[in-house]
């Protein structure tokens, strides 16, 4: 085994309400697919409403890039497409069948071009993110690597290891698959202690590499910067396990199989546990009869807390996400928060007596815990932040549109979820991922 | 709780129209009372419990040792100078009767500017003052005017702080700016051997006659024309058992500015700053060392007594470990960058015994070099981010090549 890779910069936040290990099916009636999900894309339509699709059936593309299309993951009839200001689209909901029916493909995984073609009209091109900028890969682009992360680390993520248990040889199929796409290798990021199975030990044909700590270590960021930093001109993709296993089956039995294990998790959920759905599944069945307390009172994520998206308790799971969380809303006035010993609240600083609580899991709630101000405190981000880049720095640069700076301070490495644990631990309350976001789409436009 | 909220709530004045200051002394009010109920939006769903204001306290928390000691020493120094010793409440009561209206003076005028730059600008009150204001009592001489410092006070938010765009923007310290400004514009109040301990007697204006207050940097001060071994007299009190012996010096018995002369009071508060992380042990560590470096290069070349102290009394007197703990840790005019920390702490420490003991006029050297080194701090982080930069180019370069 080849040497572990510490990261010993970051903070695994312990929430309450962790999944169990015991999965159910649950089918959903309704599912969607979200464009918002998609970064960066300019979405048409392909089926207008009424229209029958099976699994797998194109119903979405992306004007700018045209391998970029998306396929329905369940079969039945498109029964809304939402839209929201400016006919912006929102959601395209599907009808399921009672039994899913798939499209038929067939694939080729001949050379490159083949691949990228199979992958285009099977709907799978917007499993492949890239970097720098994260968004959706372009196929005229060669990148130098492939990075899978086979292990989440946030909080209440879903455990990898049971989400894909079983499907090695879809797993094998897909890594074989991608291998025909970078210039050079593709590599697969485990965890010393998070991989217990021995479901990506036998993978074959990718550069391994083990890590060990808290997170961010799952977070591809982290392990591309680790193992294979990305410079300037340089390109890498990234592809998430669950999505690798897709393109797997894809290319073993030519169906769009976008059956997914799902973590449900979060303080208000009673039984928190995992369950057999498809993507873009309604939330509903997951949550109804399953919350504690008031749904009124209730934030629900599909992601973790950190990088999640917020949804309404009808809402839907996303592309990429393969975790849902319910947390308490906070929008309560606390009395003294400042003064209080508060020890139901966890900090990286030891300012409440909470710190003498180790191992203790918290109910966290929404609540910021105090306003947004200027930067005051240093050294904080740095402390959770364990890529090679200076993270404060590189946010003041972002803020005063400084695209020169960003450049030399390493803007090409990092994507929003990177400044995730910043922003969490940030004393001052800053909204670093939309700040980064908007940097980037800035940066993309004028660095190209 | 509630009851108290429906009436904060009742009496919220209105932002809009031409004097918004009302509106902003309410929220700053409403927020010190509750922290407010907002959620997150966008980005992460959960945030650290950690805010500004906790942060502020955390530091207030840890002045707290340094305050009581400084008014119970500031009653001490008044009685012993009279050779009298009444009783430990006689003399916190002395001490807090002449301490307490300087803080409360500070607190007065630097919120109330604050809050008209606040209403002036349409932004909530931010709480950088909330420490700066028990930081300029704690470093004045006790027998400071109270009209001086409000002036100074309001000149190092103004001047220091407000101008360059509020809390977190300043450049200087706001606490040594002001005492900088007395010390520049009034120095006969601000040094010398008249001001440091307070010798108006209980009913009023008679002083005890020939009594010199000199803090132990001034006696030493006097030392420096003559040779190492000179002046046996002043020499005496610096030996164990003398009035500036390390011990009394580590304890705080000396005379001085109110909250700087207990290395005690103040570690204590190190201690706490540093295990709840708010403080960055990295500067106050590297201060020390600074400050022990250039106490001992000067120890081992010594032309005079002041030059010969033990580096380690050095580091004792004086507002050494009180600028060590309270005012080079201050994280906006700190170095920002994690190795810019151990570069700043160490320079400020080292330039601040060796300004003390060069120039004996100016005998506080700690202001002096831990302000020169917040002017220095950009500098040695855009050395530091320069260094991360380069290393980024020439991995590009091996990349290429």
């Amino acid at each position: 085994m080849s040497k572990v890779l510490k990261v010993t910069k970051g903070l695994d936040i312990k929430l309450k309400g962790e999944a169990e290990k015991v999965s159910k099916d649950v089918a959903s009636e309704v599912y969607a697919v979200k464009p918002t999900d998609f970064h960066g894309i300019f979405p048409k339509l392909m089926h207008k409403e009424g229209a029958e699709v099976k699994a797998g059936t194109l119903i979405m593309y992306d004007k700018y890039n045209e391998h970029t299309k998306v396929a329905s993951p369940v079969s039945g009839e498109i029964i809304e497409v939402v839209r929201g200001a400016k006919r912006k689209l929102l959601e395209i909901k599907i009808l399921a069948d009672k039994e899913i029916k798939y499209e038929k493909h067939e694939p080729k995984a001949g050379n490159r071009e083949e691949v990228i073609e199979s992958l285009s009209t099977g709907g799978l091109w917007p499993c492949i993110i890239e970097r720098p900028f994260g968004t959706i890969a372009n196929p005229e682009v060669t990148p130098k690597s492939i990075h899978i992360s086979a292990f989440n680390s946030g909080p209440l993520e879903a455990d990898v290891d049971y989400a894909l248990h079983g499907r090695d040889k879809d797993f094998q199929r897909g890594v074989e698959v991608l291998a025909n796409l970078p210039s050079g290798k593709v590599h697969l990021h485990v965890h010393s202690q998070k991989n217990t199975s021995d479901l990506f030990k036998n993978i074959t044909g990718v550069e391994k590499h083990t890590f060990s700590g808290p997170h961010p270590s799952g977070l591809p960021g982290t392990q591309i910067n680790m193992t294979d930093p990305i410079n300037k001109g340089e390109h890498v993709w990234t592809v998430k396990a669950l999505h690798v296993a897709m393109i797997g089956k894809f290319f073993n039995e030519g169906i769009y199989d976008a059956g997914v294990v799902l973590a449900v998790a979060g303080s208000q959920i009673q039984k928190p546990a995992y369950f057999k759905t498809t993507m873009g599944a309604s939330i509903k069945p997951l949550v109804e009869g399953n919350l504690n307390g008031n749904e009124d009172k209730t934030r629900f994520v599909s992601g973790n807390v950190l990088t999640g998206d917020r949804i309404e308790k009808s809402g839907f799971v996303g592309f990429y996400h393969d975790t849902v969380t319910a947390i308490p809303e906070g929008d309560e006035p606390q009395f003294l928060g400042w003064l209080a010993p508060n020890l139901d609240k966890f900090s990286l600083s030891r300012t409440f007596f909470s710190w003498a609580m180790p191992g203790k899991r918290y109910d966290l709630n929404t609540n910021k815990n105090g306003e947004e101000r200027a930067f005051v405190v240093t050294g904080q981000y740095e402390q959770v932040f364990p890529l090679d880049v200076m993270p404060q720095q590189l946010i003041k640069s972002m803020i005063v549109d400084d695209i020169e700076k960003m450049e030399q301070l390493g803007v090409y490495e990092v994507l929003p979820e990177d400044f995730s644990l910043c922003e969490y631990v940030c004393t001052s309350k800053q909204p670093l991922q939309e700040i980064v976001r908007k940097s980037l789409d800035q940066a993309k436009q004028e660095l190209g | 709780m509630k009851a108290l909220e429906e009436f904060m709530q009742k009496v919220k004045p209105s932002k809009e129209g031409k004097f918004p200051l009302p509106y902003w002394v309410w929220d700053g009010t409403y927020t010190f009372l509750f922290t407010p109920g907002h959620t997150t939006q966008k980005g992460v769903h959960v945030r650290d419990g950690v805010d500004l204001k906790r942060t502020m306290f955390t530091v207030i928390i840890a002045l707290i040792p340094a305050l009581l000691f400084g008014i119970w020493n500031t009653g001490d120094q008044h009685f012993a100078a009279f050779g009298e010793d009444p009783a430990l409440l006689d003399k916190i009561l002395y001490g807090a009767q002449l301490v307490l209206p300087l803080v409360i003076v500070s607190y007065a005028a630097g919120l109330g500017t604050e809050f008209i730059f606040t209403a002036l600008k349409g932004h909530p009150i931010q709480e950088g003052f909330l420490v700066s204001g028990l930081l300029i009592p704690l470093c004045m001489p006790v027998d400071v005017p109270l009209w001086m410092v409000a002036v100074a006070t309001i000149f190092a938010v103004v001047i220091g702080k407000e101008v360059f765009g509020g809390t977190g923007m300043n450049i200087l310290n706001v606490a040594l700016t002001a005492r900088a400004f007395l010390f520049f514009a009034y120095p006969t109040k601000m040094s010398g051997d008249k001001v440091w301990v307070n010798t108006a007697s209980v009913d009023g204006a008679s002083t005890v006659d020939g009594f010199t207050g000199a803090t132990a940097l001034g006696d030493l001060a006097t030392t420096v024309g003559t040779p190492v071994g000179q002046n046996a007299e002043v020499l005496g009190e610096f030996a164990s058992g003398g009035t500036y012996s390390m011990m009394n010096a580590f304890m705080g018995w000396i005379p001085g500015s109110v909250g700087e002369t207990s290395a005690l009071a103040c570690l204590i508060g190190a201690v706490y700053l540093i295990y709840t992380g708010i403080g960055s042990w990295k500067i106050m560590f590297s201060f020390f060392l600074g400050g022990l470096a250039m106490g001992g290069i000067f120890n081992a070349f010594a032309v005079n007594d002041f030059m010969a102290l033990n580096p380690l009394h050095q580091t004792l007197l004086g507002g050494f470990m009180f600028g060590m703990i309270f005012m080079a840790t201050d994280p906006v005019s700190a170095a920002q960058t994690n190795s810019g920390k151990w570069i700043y702490g160490f320079l400020a420490g080292f330039f601040a015994i060796m300004i003390r003991v060069f120039n004996p006029a100016y005998p506080e050297g700690v202001m002096l070099s831990i302000l020169f080194m917040n002017v220095m701090a950009p500098l040695i982080d855009h050395y530091v981010v320069e260094g991360n930069i380069n290393k980024r180019m020439k991995r590009l370069k091996t990349a290429t090549a």
